[in-house]
């Protein structure tokens, strides 16, 4: 009796070491961290080799295509960065001037951005049309 | 129109609550008159919220720009079809369009039941009249689908009311087929759940645990099953005709948010069959369809409140805060039960063996329990790290994939191995008679795997764990229906078809089985994926793989939503002309956005996926991508395969519909003989 629950306690337990494991080296090598792009400028070198995930706005037609590469500046208030983007994706529909994007990639030496994945929101039309527009109930 | 919609919510929230009341006082009271007052209401709801969506649908068919919806999600010149599907196409007319299916769902479980004894289905239809009326405050008041466009003049002037001359327009990328009924069949599957999750509630409040309110549920618990697999799997179809990414599945928040409940939706499933066979597991049972249903709502309230960051965009808003409450207060309300009623859920039996059905029941349940967790963990790390840590971490592709692939395949292995073994103990003879051919043929296709040269040892695991699966559900088919042949002397198509029909939920589980293969069999394909990409003027050529391509033209096209720019590929496979392609970059005029009109190739074996990805620096060269996507195909036949074989089982057995209809033929005799 005893020993029946002790087998099926160690096979549970088996299982769940499994699955932990491929989620503990899976995350080592998924994880990015999210950064600001103030952030990026004070770490530095620091950062260089980390995957790293930054959000800003696609700075006026500095969006440069050159076959499936594309480079462009993300502005955050008065930072900007230089990104190349690398990846096997193309780039998302959403993506164009002044839109916020999110990229994932890396920081090299030289400061500027390599990115691998690349995100657009899109940007909220709406309230840009009609300005002052506000809603109300009946 | 708008203010018969705002009055419709109204009455539809008033009798919901007064449902609510009703049914809950009278089953309490045993008051059988107050508890029948209260399932006419769950009617009415419905019936009022009908006409709140026919509103809409009337002021969104007619472009009333005034209502600030229609202004927000159509615009003039939209099709037809798409002004309709505009209905689910935004925040406010989504909710509401999860309300009438909320409602719908309990209509039909009022009738279906109506005949029900005892308190069971009064508090069921509470626990649903409870979620509707949370449903309709959120459409009264929060995301009011009926609201006018007002403009603000300044400071001190009245809010006047403003019509624009047009619309913003359905977003182009959800203007697609399998995106207009994706969203509904999506929304299908998750309200779905409210009922088995009402069933389980009521049971745990009536102490009536045995197996009556699961055997009341499972028709529930599998439509809305079906209904969640087909929905994510169109989202996946949408994403990967749509997008233009070259995949179909990105662990997105949003995709996560609806992998979730399928998950335990499945665990649910099967851990039912032990407590009806066995009657163990029953904490288990009610767990995973309450973790069900909160999962669904959860993921509501992750895409609604802008908690994380998805390519489903919905307006970052204050709605979130009230799927907060409801969670926390249901969730709670849900584990108080659990907690009180424990002593019901003891279940005398305990597990004999490892090689028994219960065991391989139980591993399946912790496993999808595990992946459940697994995504949600890596879905809501972001918010996690960022309150524990200050400092966001997010995972990405890597991290899901790496969990969910061995998990994937271990269940794959349970699927060929669980229906095979004995109930309590399978004896070491028995096994070596029941594994040997299955073990066999999926050695040969690993042996098969590494001289054909496959190199990645998951591709290689999956082919053969499919076929030792495929070997084991032919089989059990094969042996029933020559068993059949031999009785009764049916032709062997006849038998299958006979042996099927009066064990629907053994046959038909073992058809969702062999989709489940199927639809491994297509991801595997992933690990063989080529991709490439060209940059090119009228006459240029370039290669990927085994596939070249010569540009023939790049021209403008135009329509009355959009301008575009098309090109012409010719393509050959080595060597030999195929056709041609036409890949298109469109850019809609109404909401200002550009979208890629992916050309795709398919056959059984692969999938060339082409892209026009943009011009080049100067706008002198088209850009083209390009993506060879073994196996693809067979996601798609594997889900349809699965959601064929959830049908079967959901349908009645036919012993079952002979034994209905002798018993209707007795009433109606006794009827008949009645004395006057």
């Amino acid at each position: 009796m005893a020993r029946r629950k002790i087998r099926f306690a160690a096979g549970i337990i088996i299982v769940l070491a499994a699955v932990a494991f491929f989620a503990i080296s899976g995350f080592q090598e998924g994880k990015a961290y999210y950064r600001t792009l103030e952030e990026l400028e004070a770490l530095g070198p620091a950062v260089t080799g980390q995957r790293l995930r930054v959000a800003g706005i696609v700075a006026d037609s500095s969006v440069v295509r050159e076959g499936a590469v594309v480079t462009f500046q993300l502005e955050q208030e008065t930072r900007r960065l230089a990104v190349q983007y690398v990846g096997s994706q193309p780039i998302p529909d959403t993506f164009k001037d002044g839109v916020e994007a999110v990229v994932e990639g890396k920081r090299r030496p030289d400061g500027t951005f390599e990115a691998d994945r690349i995100q657009a929101k899109c940007a909220s039309k709406y309230e840009a049309r009609y300005g002052g527009a506000k809603h109300a109930s009946e | 129109m708008a203010s018969l919609g705002n009055l419709s919510i109204t009455l539809a929230l008033t009798f919901a609550a007064y449902a609510l009341f009703a049914l809950f006082y009278g089953a309490a009271a045993g008051r059988r008159e107050v508890t029948k007052s209260g399932e006419h209401a769950v009617y009415v709801v419905f019936f009022f919220v009908t006409l709140a969506v026919a509103s809409l649908s009337v002021l969104l068919l007619r472009s009333d720009f005034s209502i600030e919806y229609v202004a927000n999600y159509s615009n003039r010149d939209l099709n037809l079809f798409y002004k309709f599907a505009a209905l689910w196409g935004g925040q406010e007319g989504s909710l509401l369009f999860w309300s009438w299916i909320l409602t719908f769902y309990g209509a039909i479980a009022a009738w279906v039941n109506r005949r029900y004894p005892g308190k069971l289905v009064p508090y069921t239809l509470g626990v649903v009249s409870l979620t509707s009326a949370f449903f309709l405050v959120i459409n009264k008041f929060a995301a009011n689908p009926f609201d006018r466009l007002v403009m603000d003049h300044g400071p001190g002037l009245a809010l006047a009311p403003f019509v624009p001359a047009d619309g913003n327009g359905l977003n182009p990328l959800l203007q697609h087929p399998a995106m207009v009924i994706h969203p509904p069949l999506l929304y299908l599957g998750y309200v779905g759940f409210v009922v088995p999750f009402s069933f389980c509630l009521a049971a745990l409040m009536t102490r009536d645990l045995g197996s009556g309110w699961i055997k009341m549920a499972r028709r529930w618990t599998l439509t809305a099953w079906l209904f969640l697999g087909v929905g994510i799997l169109l989202g996946g179809k949408w994403a990967y005709v749509e997008l233009g990414w070259g995949g179909y599945w990105a662990w997105d928040p949003v995709e996560n948010a609806s992998l979730m409940p399928w998950l335990t939706g499945t665990a649910f499933l099967h851990s039912v069959i032990v407590q009806e066979r066995r009657n163990m597991l029953k904490v288990w049972n009610v767990v995973l369809i309450l973790t069900t249903y909160m999962l669904a709502i959860f993921g509501t309230f992750l895409t609604r409140s802008g908690l994380v960051s998805s390519v489903h965009a919905f307006a970052q808003s204050a709605i979130g805060n009230y799927f907060a409450v409801f969670l926390i207060l249901m969730g709670g309300f849900a584990i108080y039960l659990v907690v009180t009623r424990r002593g019901y859920l003891k279940s005398e039996k305990q597990l004999d063996s490892w090689a028994s059905r219960e065991a391989s029941f139980l591993l399946n349940n912790l496993i999808l329990l595990a992946a459940c967790f697994a995504v949600l963990w890596g879905t809501i790390f972001p918010m996690i790290s960022e309150l524990v840590q200050g400092e966001k971490i997010t995972v990405g592709a890597p991290y899901f994939n790496r969990i969910n692939i061995p998990i994937g395949l271990f269940l794959l292995f349970l699927t060929g191995v669980g229906p095979l073994l004995a109930w309590r103990k399978t004896s070491f003879a028995s096994m070596k008679r029941i594994f040997l051919w299955p073990a066999a043929g999926a050695l040969v296709v690993a042996v098969a795997c590494v001289v054909g040269g496959i190199r990645s040892f998951y591709a290689a695991l999956s082919f053969s764990l499919a076929a030792l699966v495929t070997i084991t559900i032919v089989s059990e088919f094969y042996r029933a229906g020559r068993a059949r042949m031999r009785s009764t002397g049916e032709n062997f198509l006849r038998a299958l078809y006979t042996v099927t029909a009066i064990n629907k939920r053994r046959y038909g589980g073992y058809i969702v089985h062999f989709g489940f293969v199927l639809l491994v069999i297509g991801f595997t394909g992933q690990a063989f994926t080529t991709e490439g990409w060209g940059e090119v003027n009228v006459g240029d050529r370039f290669t990927v793989g085994r596939y070249d391509f010569e540009c023939l033209a790049v021209d403008e096209t135009e329509d009355p939503n959009w301008v575009g720019l098309k090109a012409t590929l010719a393509v050959n496979r080595n060597g030999r002309p195929l056709g041609t392609m036409y890949p298109e970059k469109r850019f809609y005029t109404a909401s200002e956005q550009a979208t890629s009109e992916v050309r795709i190739r398919t056959s059984l074996k692969e999938d060339l996926y082409v892209v026009f990805a943009g011009m080049s620096e100067g706008n002198s060269k088209a850009v083209i991508q390009v993506w060879i996507n073994p196996l693809v195909t067979w996601v798609w036949i594997g889900g349809m395969v699965m959601a064929l074989g959830t049908i079967v089982t959901i349908l009645p057995n036919v012993k079952e519909r002979r034994l209905e209809r002798r018993k209707r033929e007795l009433d109606r005799l006794l009827e008949a003989t009645e004395p006057v």
